[in-house]
């Protein structure tokens, strides 16, 4: 089928290959994306050994599970603890909380499930209408509209844990960086396919930083890396598409207004960067029956996001490589983890050991 | 496969078929949906793929502008 093998194909990749080495410049430069899915591409096809050694690609907090705070996944133990059901995905029921994760909850009795979509979990509490259930509702732009869509319609016994949080402003604090020296971003594929290409038109703007969004086929990133070296190359920062088959300009405007029907953007914390203003939701005023956070008590501390020696702080900005944390696959391995990025899937540290084992 | 209100049938390839939510996209029986957690977010054809590639093509044969002209 055209919509994948043809992003798969060597010649192509070769050709990519041959006009990356064109223009690559003799001075290092070093581009950024921020999508575990990405990362994964990267990691599996082998890229980074494909590129020019001036050439380097980071990830950036691109892991919807890694930048959760511990505060939060102590919230959820809190409930479950407290005779409440917490659903979630699977990589979250792995993740650390302050003192222990929510599958440890679940090992001391706790009833904790895990499910693939928001609407497993409406499906729960409509059959057991007895009981009150929690979606610990986390993830990104490409999540959110879900939650949107299931909020208004859930059952009375279902309510929701908000955890989002949202690319565009961890662009910023990472355009703001200056020590992270980055020369372009590769936006995110199916985040940019909700919100569209329109949120990141000023990071040419006012930081002369170019732009490209990327699909997940290798092929979509060796081009967009090609994009961006294009732009510098011209001395041309500018927003462009390479994955115009799945994204628009606009983004997914239902989605959109199904999100700003739903919920208000605030304030929010994230693992190991801290409070990053205007980059997470909140249900509105309407929606307070909804939200758990209005209809439990929940009483936990400030919680702890970072475990002594780990570095998922630094990993999560792509300020460090895994392998420059002291604990990457000594005492942190994917069997047992020690920080956020070794436990999800899409943690880069996961995705780096998984890749060592092959 | 087949669409009722907002929820559609939809073949994953592998004889994997699947009840998938398309209230955020504008669909009909036949197209290829991106699907994230159980919600349909995209519609794509194959035509679409086709003209991320043109466009890849063009962008990977276009002249070097003169320096004294704007890009594209």
């Amino acid at each position: 089928m055209v919509l994948t093998t043809a992003f798969r194909d060597k010649k192509l990749a070769e050709e990519i290959l041959g006009k990356i080495r064109e223009i690559a410049p003799s001075e290092p430069v070093k581009f950024c994306h921020v999508c575990g899915t990405h990362e994964w591409t990267i990691t599996h096809a082998g890229l980074r050994s494909l590129l020019p050694e001036t050439v380097s690609l980071i990830a950036g907090p691109g892991c919807p599970v890694c930048i959760v705070p511990a505060r939060e996944i102590d919230e959820a133990i809190w409930l479950a603890e407290n005779g409440v059901t917490v659903v979630t995905f699977g990589d979250m029921f792995r993740d650390p909380g302050t003192e222990m994760s929510l599958a440890e909850a679940k090992s001391l009795g706790a009833d904790v499930r895990v499910v693939y979509s928001v609407r497993d979990a409406a499906a729960m509490a409509k059959k057991e209408p007895g009981r009150q259930f929690v979606f610990f509702a986390i993830g990104f732009e490409t999540t959110t509209p879900m939650n949107a869509v299931e909020v208004p319609r859930a059952p009375d016994n279902l309510s929701f844990l908000v955890s989002h949080r949202l690319i565009p402003p961890a662009v910023d604090f990472l355009a703001e960086m200056e020590e992270l020296e980055l020369d372009g971003f590769i936006a995110p594929g199916h985040v940019s396919t909700i919100i569209g290409m329109r949120p990141y038109r000023r990071y040419p703007k006012e930081y002369g930083m170019p732009v490209v969004v990327a699909g997940f086929e290798p092929l979509d990133l060796l081009m967009g890396v090609y994009m961006i070296l294009r732009q510098l190359d011209r001395g041309k920062p500018a927003l462009e598409n390479a994955y115009t088959r799945a994204v628009s300009y606009e983004g997914n405007v239902k989605a959109q207004k199904a999100v700003e029907n739903v919920f208000d953007v605030v304030d929010g914390a994230w693992r190991g960067i801290g409070v990053i203003p205007g980059s997470t939701l909140s249900l509105k005023e309407e929606f307070s029956r909804k939200d758990t956070r209005k209809i439990h008590d929940i009483d936990v501390g400030p919680g702890r996001d970072i475990h002594p020696g780990c570095s998922c702080h630094l990993v999560i900005i792509g300020k460090i490589s895994p392998r420059e944390c002291p604990l990457f696959m000594k005492v942190c391995t994917p069997e047992r983890p020690k920080g956020a990025c070794m436990v999800s899937s899409e943690g880069t540290c996961s995705i780096w050991a998984r890749q060592e084992e092959l | 496969m087949e669409i009722e209100g907002s929820l559609a049938r939809v073949d994953f390839g592998f004889s994997a078929v699947r009840e998938v939510d398309v209230s955020l996209v504008d669909v009909r029986v036949g197209q290829y949906v991106l699907v994230h957690t159980g919600f349909a977010i995209q519609v794509m054809e194959e035509q679409d793929a086709q003209e991320t590639l043109k466009l890849w093509r063009e962008i990977l044969q276009a002249e070097e502008p003169a320096p004294d002209k704007p890009g594209e």
